[in-house]
């Protein structure tokens, strides 16, 4: 028996779906060779991981708490992704966006929760927005490479918080720690239901999420992000402005990220600290690209991670397996997901004709 | 030719990519020491047979038989190496050498193991000799990156006359040569099918496959449309086979040229950090086609991208409509009626993983008729692309296909399909039929001309002299960014253009420079 590979023209919505979760599944059987090194059951670890994720309200709200604002940063990097724009920066453009939600919903501003909620979820928008839109206009002036502007951005921003949470934006109630005054209560995120920690921020991200699906598919600004991602010399020849379409697609990227940020200062913790993400910048391009790019996939692959991280906490507590696991299964299912990105592009045959019969 | 052995028998060859059949029971042989040429337009199925015969696809039915030591026999399908091994030789229309490896060494690749040493001296013989009996002269040590295109395309053959081919097949091996190039090519082989060589020679050009084959065989829309002796085939007949119809004779009626709707006036561009063009001035009349002839360089394309509105002159003055154009902006250049066919049609002209609608609303999807505000009307694009794949013989399995799926030609027709429907008043074709077969040639300047009839102004820039012959009611021609004065077509004659082309004689009247 052998087989060979065709190119395949066309992806279906079913394959793409059966090889995401090939990968999962894949991944998983990998990591099992290090839990059972470890001395562990992979079958206990990972039904422990399961019931810690999911297998209570309080696990599932850890989780969907946790996907939050990996939603809202996945996204933002799958819609500038798509648009083969190189946005690293969503770490940096979340605590922007948490730094505008602090300056305006700290008392600045004395609005009913109706109009503050909104305001403060705004200017988040637009400071995280800012934040890519400045590269963006750098690369498109003078030809710098914006994954390098926005890399090196997030460890500009963090330090410019630690600076602004020891100085003059200390909470001077705060016993000496380093964190920014609270917000408002007006300013803070409803929670979805008593005594669990998630919040509104993850109906934000599942409503942007279905505005970004449609709007790729069903307008004028969707079409043409597509035509510039894929070909920007023909969308230019067509008429189609390049530039002023990648300056939306900036603002949308960095404003979803910087929304996450708002998220996690008026849906969590109330307050912003130089430790207010552990990485979920950087971890929304491990979720939009599980996701192939697509917005309705980065929610699940958001939860997907979530689960991953919060069900490994639990797991490593009750086993005394390192919670590293988790780190493990997530690059081992991206990695996964590109190998399966092949099996996307061709088709594989097998048959039973003997060679050279 | 017919009385020597088959060397390669193809046996009801059927291939499907979805609901389009490729191929469809084709069936061919081919015999020692003959070149049979195969010949049909673009997207009739030659090179998706040539690729089922080399095993980089696998028929869906059918057989690849080939002459063994024990008679012929069935190839595995889907395996290029034992093509290779079975003697099968492929010259691609895109070469595929190592850019920084010398010609010998490209020649050798993939023939010996990794670790081979002091065999260079048998392998150079051996090419020495291949050289020396099929006359396909190239210095092997120079770096594949420094030959010309010719030189290397002969590295390819040697590549696999060195790997010991009984057939060798070619892909429309003229699409980059000059005519002195082709002349030399066919002179190979000549020779090398008189060594008993056999040659599958793929073009769409009926002139150069008179002149090379033995046997020529037709398809069409995927079947065979006919198979017939070269010696006894008559132009016409052939290339009524390909096209399935009796092709019109493009038909043109004198030029009545209106008022000036397009004017260069001492234009100067620099681009790319050199002078593109300098002191250029043209005017581009309703209801007149101008012809732009040149060698490729010379400032085709900066003429190209100011009529585009994608640059706008560094001095001089460019009037659209009377009115002085003072911003580069492709959109407005659309809206105001300019229809633009670029030179790249594949790289500017379409966004290949978008489908066929989208890539036709692409010029238009802000306007009323595809959008409203803001949000695409996908059925009223549908309509309209269904309308031009009809309209304009777009080949296609319909709207929703991706444009990367297209044959050239077609990519051509789906250009023109979305410029010409919105009634331009200036049109600018840049290379209209570059690779295109003789019946989308035709259906293109037939389109061009109706154009002019109806009162567009037309600009066509073409290395095709025929083409410009065919179609121009004036001459211009561009030499080192400097454009001649424009003359009627009329008299002219190739040799004077030629000279003008090189720079050698100047036109009548001189212009500013």
């Amino acid at each position: 028996m052998s087989f060979r590979l065709e190119p395949r023209e066309h992806a279906s919505v079913g394959l793409k779906l059966t090889v995401s979760l090939a990968a999962g599944i894949v991944a998983l059987l990998l990591v099992a060779i290090p839990v059972l090194s470890a001395g562990g059951s992979p079958i206990e670890a990972y039904g422990l991981m399961v019931q810690g994720a999911f297998g209570s309200m309080f696990a599932l709200s850890e989780t969907l708490n946790r996907a939050t604002p990996l939603i809202l940063t996945g996204l933002a990097c799958a819609v500038a992704f798509r648009a083969k724009l190189w946005n690293i920066g969503a770490e940096g453009q979340l605590y922007i966006g948490a730094l505008a939600a602090v300056c305006v919903g700290s008392g600045l501003l004395q609005l009913p929760p109706a109009l503050m909620i909104p305001t403060v979820m705004i200017a988040g928008f637009l400071a995280g927005g800012l934040m890519m839109v400045i590269p963006t206009i750098i690369k498109q002036r003078f030809g710098a490479d914006e994954v390098v502007i926005t890399l090196l951005l997030n460890f500009v921003v963090i330090l410019f918080i630690q600076m602004l949470v020891e100085g003059v934006l200390k909470d001077p109630l705060s016993m000496g720690w380093p964190q920014s005054v609270p917000l408002i209560a007006e300013a803070k995120l409803p929670k979805l239901l008593p005594r669990l920690r998630m919040h509104w921020g993850l109906i934000v991200g599942v409503v942007a999420a279905l505005i970004l699906w449609l709007m790729v598919r069903k307008t004028v600004l969707g079409f043409e992000i597509r035509a510039v991602g894929e070909n920007k010399a023909a969308a230019r020849f067509a008429g189609i402005p390049v530039d002023a379409t990648m300056l939306k697609v900036a603002l949308i990227s960095g404003g979803l990220a910087g929304l996450a940020g708002v998220g996690e200062v008026a849906g969590v913790k109330g307050y912003l600290s130089a430790d207010l993400s552990p990485g979920f910048g950087y971890s929304g391009i491990v979720v939009a690209m599980l996701a192939g790019l697509s917005p309705i996939g980065t929610v699940i692959s958001a939860v997907f991670v979530a689960a991953v991280f919060v069900g490994a906490d639990s797991m490593s507590r009750a086993t005394g397996i390192s919670s590293y696991i988790a780190d493990l299964v997530v690059a081992l299912s991206l990695l996964c997901v590109l190998v399966g990105s092949f099996f996307l592009r061709f088709r594989v045959k097998f048959e039973r004709r003997q060679v050279g019969a | 030719m017919t009385d020597t052995p088959v060397l390669l028998s193809l046996t009801n060859i059927t291939k499907r990519f979805g609901p389009l059949i490729a191929n469809n029971a084709i069936s061919l042989d081919l015999h020692r020491g003959e070149i049979l040429a195969l010949l049909g337009e673009n997207g009739a199925g030659k090179t998706t047979l040539m690729n089922i015969l080399f095993g980089h696809y696998v028929q869906d039915e059918g057989d690849v038989l080939v002459l063994g030591d024990g008679g012929l026999a069935a190839l595995p399908p889907g395996s290029p190496g034992a093509a290779l091994k079975a003697g099968i030789g492929m010259v691609h229309q895109h070469f595929t050498l190592a850019e920084n490896l010398s010609g010998l060494a490209n020649i050798r690749l993939g023939t010996e193991p990794l670790l081979s040493f002091g065999r260079e001296g048998d392998a150079r013989a051996k090419v020495k000799r291949i050289i020396a009996e099929s006359g396909l002269d190239v210095d092997l040590d120079r770096r594949v990156a420094d030959l010309t295109v010719g030189e290397k395309q002969r590295i390819e053959i040697l590549k696999a006359l060195y790997r010991d081919a009984k057939v060798l097949i070619l892909d429309e091996p003229t699409a980059v040569l000059t005519p002195q190039e082709a002349e030399g090519l066919f002179v190979v082989l000549r020779r090398l099918a008189a060594n008993g060589l056999g040659v599958i020679f793929i073009s769409h050009k009926l002139g150069e496959v008179l002149a090379v084959s033995h046997r020529i065989l037709v398809l069409r829309g995927g079947t065979k449309a006919g198979e017939l002796v070269t010696a006894d085939a008559d132009r016409r007949a052939i290339a009524d086979l390909m096209v399935g119809k009796a092709v019109a004779e493009v038909v043109r009626i004198p030029a009545l040229p209106g008022e000036t709707l397009l004017e260069f006036d001492g234009v100067s561009l620099h681009a790319g950090g050199r002078q593109a063009l300098s002191g250029v001035s043209l005017k581009l009349r309703a209801g007149e086609i101008v012809g732009l002839a040149g060698v490729s360089g010379n400032g085709q394309s900066g003429i190209a991208a100011l009529i585009s509105g994608l640059a706008v002159p560094t001095s001089g003055t460019m009037r659209l409509y009377g009115e002085a154009v003072a911003k580069a902006s492709p959109r407005d250049f659309v809206m105001a009626g300019v229809a633009r066919m670029p030179e790249d049609r594949q790289h500017d002209g379409v966004v290949g993983t978008m489908s066929v609608a989208d890539n036709i609303a692409i010029e238009d999807v802000r306007s009323p008729a595809f959008s409203k505000m803001g949000l695409l009307d996908r059925k009223a694009m549908r309509e309209r692309a269904s309308a031009a794949i009809a309209g304009y013989d777009v080949r296609c399995p319909g709207p929703d296909a991706e444009a990367r799926l297209l044959s050239g030609g077609n990519v051509q027709k789906l250009i023109l399909a979305r410029v010409l429907e919105r009634e331009p008043r200036v049109i600018l074709a840049n290379q209209p039929t570059r690779g295109l077969d003789v019946g989308a040639q035709a259906e293109v300047h037939r389109r061009i001309l109706a154009a002019r009839d109806r009162g567009a102004a037309v600009l066509v820039i073409s290395e095709d002299l025929d083409e410009l012959f065919a179609l121009a009611d004036r001459f211009v021609v561009v030499h080192a960014g400097e454009l001649s004065d424009a003359g009627p077509s009329e008299g002219l004659d190739r040799g004077t253009i030629g000279l003008m082309m090189a720079g050698q004689a100047r036109p009548p009247v001189g212009i500013a420079s």
